[in-house]
């Protein structure tokens, strides 16, 4: 039943993107020019997930059976980009449940990653693995920090 | 003469009869066969194996009675039931029938003198057991210890006996390496790590007293950051354990470890233990290589400086990561001579052996002679994952976990994946 909901949520996330990009054609040129940096920040995400994820996260994003969750097609991958980034910012040490299985490893706080990095490293994580939702930038990332 | 010949004709097939019927009676004593496939595993040449059981669930440790029913404990409660009873009703060594009780995950499940102790993430339980090696009342376990300390991590509460009446019960550290931050890179070490006052250790108590915790039990040995595999040696008359050594050199002091190295050491070690040792976690590990107790990096350590001397050396140090979730000291007389009073060890698979690829996943098989380790293990139970890309990926189709010993010397591993339970047996004669 988790499953299907989360791949509920991540089709409804696919469709509204495409929904988006398909409503504002004067975009597409936009979108076009901005792909470099795009797959600057990709690549730039890939290092930062290397570096401060893989580990346990694994180099699939499968995770580790009981203790790591995974971060493929997750409400809280593909959800809310603030908890998202708050998430990184601040650690994860609760018990969590995901397709029926319960992940329960302590996640360190990454607040030492740059809001940058963090963007980067988050955009990557939310279009690999199988999942495809938008970018996180970096006010994104400075707002979950601050709070402005 | 006529009837003298008829009568020693008689006597060898009443024999027969009563061999047959003896063997109806008692499955454990008729010999199995074998899966065609072995059950997917790669054996010394002479073993076969059999899938005794399969999707029971997050099969954890297990037990054997000596009429070859099966106690499986679950790490989650599968419809409401955390403890399984399989038996098999025609002796073929496919249990085809299954109860279930105990409405609790755990790790622990362990059959001595009558009883079936089990253990929760946070208790210890046991069941009186009648004639048969049955529990009489599912429903109305002895509680023998409450209170254990259970956090998000090491929160499995492995147990053995021992022939004196105390149950030794792991209490697994709530922490990598004692960091003020856990896992945070840079972060030091907490000063006389307040951890191992409650955990880090093995804590003996007594089999037949109700509701004991921390102040009713001893702490046995300290400086052991995690252990689900341990054992009774009946031959030493002492407790050995197999410790999962901590993780991350190379993410949590990455100036110092490569990750190369981060993803073979420290060691996962065996310790046999007496009252009142220290393993040394987590001022120490031991690096198999160099072989030396090395101060961890939390604790000034720079992978080569040397730390408490007064830690005791482990019995077998293997490579790191692999996770030693089982340990069983052969007994039988079913396998090859030299297997006799050896150790089995059952590893559960690396996860932070990650960029490099995963190892462990198989059961190992390490001499014993007069009750000390000799001589090299050797890789005895292989072929779990399903593919040595499945092995290097971790994505395993089935991770060994418990061991257990038949009356008739069949060694039993659990897979907490998918629930298969293997039967290894000797075919040769």
């Amino acid at each position: 039943m988790k499953r299907y909901t989360l791949l509920f949520l991540a089709g409804l996330t696919a469709v509204a993107t495409y929904t988006t990009a398909q409503k504002s054609p004067a975009k597409k040129p936009v979108a076009a020019k901005v792909k470099p940096a795009a797959a600057a920040s990709l690549a730039n995400g890939k290092l930062v997930y290397t570096q401060n994820c893989l580990t346990c996260h694994q180099a699939d994003g499968g995770g580790v059976s009981n203790m790591n969750p995974p971060l493929i097609k997750t409400t809280y991958v593909l959800g809310d980009k603030l908890r998202l980034a708050k998430i990184i910012l601040n650690g994860f040490s609760e018990k969590v449940e995901i397709d029926g299985e319960i992940y329960s490893n302590i996640m360190p706080s990454l607040n030492y990653l740059s809001n940058q990095q963090i963007a980067d490293v988050l955009t990557y994580v939310r279009s690999n693995f199988g999942n495809k939702a938008s970018a996180v930038t970096v006010a994104e990332v400075s707002k979950a920090r601050t709070g402005k | 003469m006529k009837s003298k010949v008829v009568f020693s004709s008689i006597v060898p097939m009443l024999a027969v009869a009563g061999m047959l019927w003896y063997g109806a009676g008692k499955h454990n004593n008729t010999m199995v066969s074998a899966d065609a496939d072995n059950a997917g595993l790669k054996l010394p040449a002479g073993f076969g194996a059999l899938r005794a059981a399969e999707n029971t669930g997050k099969a954890r440790h297990i037990s054997i009675t000596p009429a070859g029913d099966i106690y499986v404990k679950l790490a989650r409660p599968k419809e409401g039931k955390g403890i399984l009873f399989l038996h098999d009703t025609n002796g073929d060594g496919k249990m085809d029938e299954t109860q279930g009780f105990g409405n609790y995950g755990g790790t622990g499940m362990y059959i001595k003198d009558g009883y079936l102790y089990a253990s929760s993430n946070s208790e210890v339980f046991r069941y009186k057991l009648n004639d048969k090696q049955q529990v009489i009342d599912p429903n109305a376990p002895e509680k023998i210890v409450t209170g254990l300390i259970e956090k998000n991590q090491h929160e499995t509460k492995s147990l053995v006996l021992d022939n004196a009446g105390n149950v030794y019960v792991n209490v697994g550290a709530y922490s990598n390496s004692c960091q003020e931050k856990d896992r945070t890179p840079g972060s030091m070490g907490q000063k006389g790590c307040p951890i191992l006052d409650s955990a880090g250790g093995i804590w003996q108590f007594k089999a037949n007293k109700l509701n004991q915790t921390y102040g009713d039990g001893i702490r046995y040995a300290t400086g052991l950051r995690n252990v689900v595999g341990l054992d009774w040696n009946q031959q030493d008359n002492q407790l050995f354990v197999m410790q999962h050594g901590r993780d991350q050199l190379h993410d949590l002091f990455p100036a110092m470890y490569t990750t190369q190295q981060s993803s073979i050491y420290p060691a996962e070690c065996m310790y046999a233990l007496k009252k009142g040792d220290n393993a040394g976690w987590p001022y120490i590990y031991y690096d198999q290589d160099q072989k030396k107790k090395i101060l961890a990096p939390e604790y000034g350590g720079d992978s080569k400086k040397e730390g408490m001397p007064e830690a005791i050396t482990p019995a077998v140090a293997f490579p790191g990561h692999m996770a030693p979730n089982g340990l069983l000291f052969y007994t039988g007389s079913q396998f090859p001579e030299k297997y006799k009073n050896g150790a089995f060890i059952a590893f559960h698979g690396s996860w932070n052996r990650a960029p490099e690829p995963q190892a462990g996943f198989f059961v190992v098989f390490q001499p014993f002679k007069d009750g000390k380790p000799f001589g090299q293990y050797e890789v005895f139970a292989d072929g779990f994952t399903g593919s040595p890309e499945k092995t290097a990926s971790g994505r395993a189709d089935h991770k060994p976990c418990g061991l257990a010993q038949g009356q008739d010397g069949s060694l039993y591993v659990s897979d907490d994946v998918k629930g298969t339970i293997y039967r290894i047996v000797y075919n040769k004669k």
